[in-house]
């Protein structure tokens, strides 16, 4: 049961990502562009889909966020970590430097399989690649850490 | 470079049903509706029982479009301007800076803002501002 309910939500998502436009690389960087502001080639439409998801998310969360727990589980899994750590700005770094070469992020990236295009497979198989490394390396005991990392998945 | 036309009416309606979707996901399972935490935690090592839904939820991510050609007989258009090389390495920095930096455009960016995280702020800062960076070298410096 819960298996198809969260079908359904990722079809949420996966939906909103193509009615947004956020499906298609060239609309994200397009709007990444803001050297194309003075030739007007600049397209802001996904400051719009961030402040949609946002306002729904915020006002959600802060309703669901106040039951006692959520449906299907026993408690709710919300990050806890408030510390700037080196991390918290090299992962988004190079995040941001993937994204800006071809457009896609990881919810795109996905939906784009489903299009069936060939570009798409070659990136999510990349992608995946790298996330199965960056949890590797997160692993790996460092004799120059002095401090043991935390977990690499929360957010 | 492909002109895309402003389509604020649409990705705000889009936005809302992303949103929508990271809403159900806290209320059901009580979980972030983080797609690269979501992704990169169907490998393992395993931490926990939650495969089966997660890849549910991959799943559903990618039926969307099919399902949009299945209703309305055609899909939105969608232009990947680059050759098997850069795709390689744009996909290795996004997925391992992912999940160096605990989260996307979806955890960081649209939940955990939701949420009023600190550092969640400083990530969405930057990846907007390196992506803003890579677009600018890739497009006005050569």
């Amino acid at each position: 049961m819960t298996i198809l309910i969260q079908f359904g939500i990722g079809l949420v998502f996966g939906l909103g990502l193509i009615v947004s436009g956020m499906s298609n690389p060239a609309k994200v960087l397009n709007f990444l562009d803001v050297g194309g502001i003075p030739a007007g080639t600049w397209d802001a439409s996904l400051a719009f889909v961030m402040a949609g998801a946002v306002a729904v998310t915020f006002i959600g969360f802060s309703r669901v966020l106040k039951l006692a727990r959520p449906v299907f589980a026993d408690r709710f899994y919300v990050p806890t970590r408030n510390d700037i750590d080196p991390r918290i700005i090299a992962g988004p770094a190079i995040f941001g430097i993937g994204w800006g070469l071809v457009g896609f992020c990881p919810g795109p990236a996905l939906t784009a399989l489903g299009f069936g295009s060939a570009s798409a497979f070659i990136f999510v198989a990349a992608m995946c690649a790298g996330m199965v490394l960056a949890r590797f390396i997160a692993q790996v005991p460092s004799a120059t850490r002095s401090v043991t990392p935390g977990e690499p998945l929360e957010i | 470079m492909v002109a895309t036309p402003f389509t604020p009416i649409a990705s705000l309606l889009g936005g809302a049903m992303i949103g929508l979707s990271a809403v159900l996901l806290m209320w059901t399972t009580g979980r972030i509706a983080g797609v690269s935490g979501i992704a990169a935690r169907l490998f393992p090592p395993y931490e926990d029982r939650q495969f089966a839904g997660r890849l549910a939820f991959v799943a559903g991510l990618i039926v969307a479009p099919v399902l949009v050609r299945l209703v309305t007989g055609s899909l939105p258009a969608q232009t990947i301007a680059a050759g098997t090389p850069l795709l390689i390495v744009a996909g290795l920095l996004t997925g391992f800076g992912a999940v160096w930096g605990s989260g996307c455009t979806s955890g960081h960016g649209v939940c955990g803002l939701s949420r009023l995280s600190v550092r969640s702020l400083i990530a969405t800062m930057t990846f907007m501002a390196a992506g803003m960076a890579t677009v600018f070298v890739m497009r006005h410096w050569s």
